[in-house]
């Protein structure tokens, strides 16, 4: 799966496509893991723009899960924004709104994961 | 087979982990609620009450979702009894057989998920079983089967020792992925996981098919597991599934527990092309109000995700029997 990729000062935006389940979950992770490498504290902070998302199952799921646990790890921050309504439910019933930091859009998600970033992207 | 020809299926106890009971401040809840909802209302004969009841207060406030542990029975019309795991719902069944069929010479078939306490803790409460002619046969995949059933009734745990019991009692060790016949059904075992193995069981008959899976975890990412439970699901009438987790419990503070969760539940079925789906092993933890959330969720994320067959949702509770 590929992932868009934008970059406003210390954070990374990735837009992944589509559908993600158990065909394109483990591309997904793929696409994730060098990010999540870097995603430590001091280096650069993930937020994945899910605006054209339209479902995720279980195993897609499983792996903001543990791209999460990777960033706690390495004192790093992740988050997840701009779910469509369907995926919004999806979040709310498997209770992952609970354990992982979902925000309504892009600008709010940069707003709460650093200051410098929501700079960089009001101001391009 | 009952006089339709379909199988029925009788939950004695829905529960996970330990049984549960209602506090007074949760009936006073209840009844406070109902009162309320029947507000100028002329609820004066019992058939008037029943029926406001039923049509017009949530299941949550005019019930409860029961609180003892797993016992399902399947009905198939023979004479013979047959039985999913022995938890506290086994004394329930037991009393209920002893008052509209009498106290001996019945045989029992039982098909034991696992030994943890949860599932035999019925036993000992099993009124047949102190009764010289009824013949209990229990089925099970473990090696230490008959060692857990004789080490709950052995001192200093219970008064009665096993050998006192005046019941016919037989262990009948089985092998998974192996079809067996038995009172009149098809019977398949699976392995599950769960902490000391736990199994699930395919039930065919008629064409009908039941499936009792509880106490089991699935790992999303494992593809080749999940197939194979898929399969094991295959165009299951129902599916008993354990849903005692959220999605998120299962994945994070409470992976490696050995429970599984609604949504799982949900796609597996999909995937099978099941029929219904049973949410069942209920968290002791949440009261009649979420599990009543909890299934009024499930069937909203089935409308949301569902492709080309609906799959029925339902929430086991104590006392729900379901005709196949």
């Amino acid at each position: 799966m590929d992932l868009m990729l934008k970059r406003y000062a210390d954070t990374v935006v990735l837009t992944p496509m589509g559908r993600i389940d158990h065909s394109t979950s483990e591309g997904f992770k793929a696409a994730l893991a060098p990010y999540m490498a870097r995603c430590a504290r001091g280096l650069d902070r993930v937020l994945l723009d899910f605006v054209s998302v339209e479902y995720i199952s279980s195993v897609g799921l499983r792996v903001l899960m543990l791209a999460s646990k990777q960033a706690k790890s390495q004192g790093g921050s992740i988050g997840v924004a701009a779910l469509q309504p369907a995926v919004r439910e999806i979040f709310d019933i498997s209770r992952f709104t609970m354990v992982l930091d979902v925000f309504p859009s892009v600008r709010e998600g940069l707003a709460r994961l650093s200051p410098p970033a929501l700079a960089a992207f009001d101001a391009a | 087979m009952p006089p339709d020809g379909r199988v029925r299926v009788r939950f004695w106890g829905t529960r996970g982990s330990i049984p549960v009971a209602m506090t007074s401040a949760e009936v006073r809840r209840k009844l406070i609620a109902a009162l309320m909802h029947a507000a100028g209302r002329t609820l004066d004969t019992p058939e008037k009450a029943t029926a406001f009841l039923e049509r017009e207060v949530d299941f949550a406030i005019s019930h409860t979702f029961g609180g003892n542990s797993s016992c399902v029975q399947i009905v198939t019309g023979s004479t013979d009894y047959v039985l999913c795991d022995l938890g506290s719902g086994a004394r329930v069944f037991g009393n209920d057989l002893l008052a509209a069929r009498g106290s001996s010479d019945h045989t029992f078939h039982v098909f034991m998920s696992h030994v943890h306490w949860d599932h035999i803790m019925g036993f000992p409460f099993f009124l047949p079983i102190y009764t010289p002619t009824n013949h209990i046969r229990i089925y099970g995949c473990h090696a230490e089967l008959e060692e857990a059933f004789r080490g709950q009734h052995a001192a200093p745990f219970f008064p009665v020792d096993f050998s006192r019991l005046p019941a016919t009692i037989e262990f009948v060790r089985l092998e998974p992925d192996r079809d067996y016949e038995i009172a009149g059904l098809r019977v398949r075992p699976k392995l599950q996981r769960h902490g000391g193995d736990s199994y699930g069981y395919r039930f065919e008959a008629n064409d009908q098919v039941v499936v009792y899976s509880t106490d089991a975890e699935h790992k999303q990412d494992d593809l080749a597991e999940i197939k194979a439970f898929a399969e094991f699901f295959r165009d299951a009438d129902l599916v008993i599934f354990d849903s005692q987790y959220s999605l998120a419990e299962a994945t994070s503070i409470k992976e490696d527990w050995g429970h599984s969760s609604n949504v799982v539940g949900l796609e597996l079925c999909q995937m099978a092309g099941a029929k219904r789906l049973c949410l069942y092993h209920h968290e002791p933890v949440s009261d009649d109000e979420r599990i009543a959330a909890l299934l009024a969720e499930t069937r909203r994320l089935e409308e949301i995700t569902r492709a080309e067959r609906r799959v029925e949702i339902l929430a086991a509770y104590d006392g729900m029997e379901i005709a196949l």
